[in-house]
């Protein structure tokens, strides 16, 4: 689950890491107010940052300075309710709720600081860049010189001497060296208490008078934690997950909207995955990426097919569904169950292997609705992507 | 021979009252696993189906009845803690079934289990099957012969598939290991391949990866270094958009990392035959082997 830019400085202002003053609004009147409060502490810049979930804010317009309170109130009164466009978005965009005013902050220096999974070491690493403020997956390709490693091990926590060296690695001398290793061991401190997935800070500025803070700040919190941390599973903002993966997600669906044709419901991932493989080999696109999970219920599938309608260019359906532990007979049913409560207009090609895969077909083709049936992979791609051309 | 699980695995289900965990065992113990023990904590003493003792910890379990493998299927909250209670209790090989569990509490346990001398298998996987002989998963026992080939997956259904294809060709299966799609997960690919090439039994190799993270990349790195045994591999989302998690939560292309196409390239450059579709992996194999 990821957090905004407000809630990740929030939550990192509770774990002692700097951050410049700021505060969220909602309106241009709140905007400017709030501005006007930072400027009666001093601040003459103003920074109105558009907070969503999404990466290349700044080449997207999403991030604006303002040199008066009245001009932060109409940059922000502009970007409100729009739909933000960055390189890391679709065409669509992202909607602007909120945006963050922030005091205007003097940086000497640029740094980059994160905590993430090294899956293959299954250990939290420490990524730290002298070339802050840049997108990090473009310096590790061009200057992976430039990208200092530290790794968490399990259970002990970064000590303070490994997060001494990341300051150094970072070029950091004096002050601002021993302010940076403070930070990057709080950094490590919350990204373990708070179960979080990533913990980035992009750009860590280093002032001229050698404070350290951060600039930018992204978290995400891993999603299975959720269920025992009630306080962070209410930062979720809703408005800017997509509607129908919220939707899938209530029935115990997996969901991803692709932009094709073909829709797929399978049971499992990698099933599901190989099937919209096989739909391009075959010559077509799919329009998403459907886990019923293993069960495949009737209440699943029909859920599953009220979510697939939706996709805008779907003029065809492939169910490929795998029987282990659940019986194709039971599968065949179910489809058929929720093909009459809920009305499908496109054709539908079922695929039933494994358990009882025969008498599954049996009961789908001695129905009254009319499926295209299909024995291997291939051939039901091949079906599923002939129906929709 | 086959890997990880034989005929003389003592097999010890935790969470064996549970409702998958008792569905499960039941099919096991039909498949012919040598389930000796159950455990859940305030039910030991009961009798799981009238044959299976139940016992509250893991170390009990272990002394009254020398289980060295265990199958978990404790909810995600308490999973990692089980892994640990298994490790502790001196369990060879520990294999958790449970989905969902918080990636920390996964990297700790995994840690600790190392640190006793205990493989974890998963996890969010199907188990481990070594046919005809040892089922310690969840995986539909019928589709499965004994046979030569060693199947490796980070998938459940995608690997039934599999499996049933080399079973229609004939060759079967030595033991197939569903390593789990998880983002952090106890046994790898290479640690797979390194057991299936000191295993006689084991002729091939279908290996079947998804999007998302570097462990096929490692395999392939170990499979160039002259591995004995004929590779066919698989990779799972060249349609899958990037930033997005699709199903399991390691499947997600991340900054340009992890996409099917560069894992095919490596796997291939490695000397694997990498095929574009899953429905001729089966036929791949046996062309390969000469069946």
């Amino acid at each position: 689950m990821k957090l905004h830019e407000y809630q990740s400085k929030e939550l990192m202002r509770q774990y002692g890491i700097p951050v410049p003053e700021s505060a969220v609004a909602d309106s241009a009147e709140a905007a400017e107010a709030a501005a006007v409060a930072l400027a009666d502490d001093g601040y003459t810049r103003f920074a109105v940052k558009a907070q969503v979930h999404a990466g290349g804010r700044g080449k997207g317009g999403g991030i604006k300075l303002a040199d008066s309170p009245a001009e932060a109130g109409k940059l922000a009164g502009e970007m409100l309710g729009t739909q933000l466009v960055t390189p890391q978005t679709g065409s669509q965009g992202v909607p602007v709720n909120k945006v963050l005013i922030e005091g205007g902050a003097d940086i000497a220096k640029e740094l980059y600081i994160a905590v993430t999974i090294d899956r293959s070491r299954r250990c939290p690493v420490i990524i730290a860049s002298s070339e802050g403020g840049m997108d990090i997956e473009e310096v590790a390709a061009t200057q992976p010189d430039k990208i200092y490693n530290e790794w968490i091990t399990p259970g002990w926590g970064l000590q303070a001497f490994e997060a001494a060296g990341v300051a150094y690695a970072l070029g950091l001398t004096g002050k601002s060296q021993r302010a940076g290793a403070v930070v990057i061991q709080k950094l490590a401190h919350m990204f373990l208490d708070l179960d979080a997935a990533l913990a980035e800070i992009n750009p860590l500025i280093v002032t001229s008078d050698e404070r350290v803070m951060a600039l930018d700040a992204k978290i995400t919190i891993d999603d299975n934690v959720l269920f025992r941390r009630p306080d962070l599973e209410a930062l979720r903002d809703q408005s800017a997950e997509d509607e129908l993966e919220v939707a899938a997600a209530e029935h115990g669906l997996s969901y991803i909207a692709l932009d094709g044709t073909v829709g797929c419901m399978v049971n499992g991932a990698g099933l599901a995955m190989a099937t919209m493989d096989e739909i391009l080999l075959a010559g077509g696109q799919p329009a998403n990426f459907l886990d019923v999970g293993g069960g495949a219920s009737v209440e699943r599938v029909a859920a599953a097919f009220k979510i697939l309608l939706q996709a805008p260019k779907l003029n065809s359906v492939l169910i490929n569904i795998f029987g282990g532990i659940v019986r194709g007979d039971r599968v065949a049913k179910g489809i058929i169950e929720a093909i009459e409560t809920i009305e499908v207009a496109v054709p539908v090609t079922v695929r039933l292997q494994g358990t009882n895969a025969a008498e599954g077909r049996q009961l789908l083709r001695e129905s009254s609705l009319e499926f295209i049936l299909a024995e291997t992979l291939d051939e039901a791609a091949r079906k599923a992507v002939e129906a929709s051309q | 021979m086959s890997i990880l699980v034989d005929s003389n695995s003592r097999v010890l289900v935790q969470g064996i009252t549970g409702t998958e965990g008792s569905f499960h065992s039941r099919q096991c113990i039909e498949y012919g696993t040598n389930v000796v023990a159950g455990v859940t904590p305030g039910k030991g003493g009961q009798t799981f189906d009238d044959t299976v003792p139940v016992f509250n910890s893991v170390e009990r379990a272990c002394a009254e009845t020398d289980a060295d493998v265990s199958l978990i299927f404790v909810p995600p909250a308490f999973a990692a803690d089980a892994i640990k209670e298994a490790a502790a209790a001196g369990i060879r090989l520990a294999i958790c079934i449970t989905e969902g569990i918080p990636t920390l509490d996964v990297i700790e346990a995994v840690a600790y289990a190392r640190d006793r001398g205990t493989r974890v298998v998963g996890p969010n996987c199907p188990g481990v099957i070594s046919p005809e002989t040892c089922k310690v998963g969840i995986m539909p026992g019928f589709v499965h012969r004994e046979g030569c080939v060693g199947v490796i997956s980070r998938s459940g259904t995608l690997t039934y598939e599999a499996v049933d294809q080399l079973t229609r060709v004939e060759l079967g299966q030595s033991t197939s290991v569903g390593i789990g799609g998880d983002q952090v997960i106890g046994t790898t690919f290479r640690d797979c391949l390194e057991m299936f090439a000191e295993d006689e039994q084991t002729r091939g190799v279908v290996l079947i990866g998804e999007i998302g993270g570097s462990s096929e990349e490692d395999a392939a790195e170990y499979l160039a270094d002259d591995y004995p045994l004929p590779v066919v591999a698989f990779i799972a989302g060249r349609t899958a958009p990037p930033g997005k998690r699709m199903g399991h939560a390691g499947a997600i292309i991340a900054g340009g990392k992890g996409t099917a196409d560069e894992k095919m390239r490596v796997l291939a450059e490695a000397g694997a035959t990498v095929v574009d579709s899953p429905a001729i992996i089966g036929v791949t194999m046996a062309e390969i082997l000469g069946a």
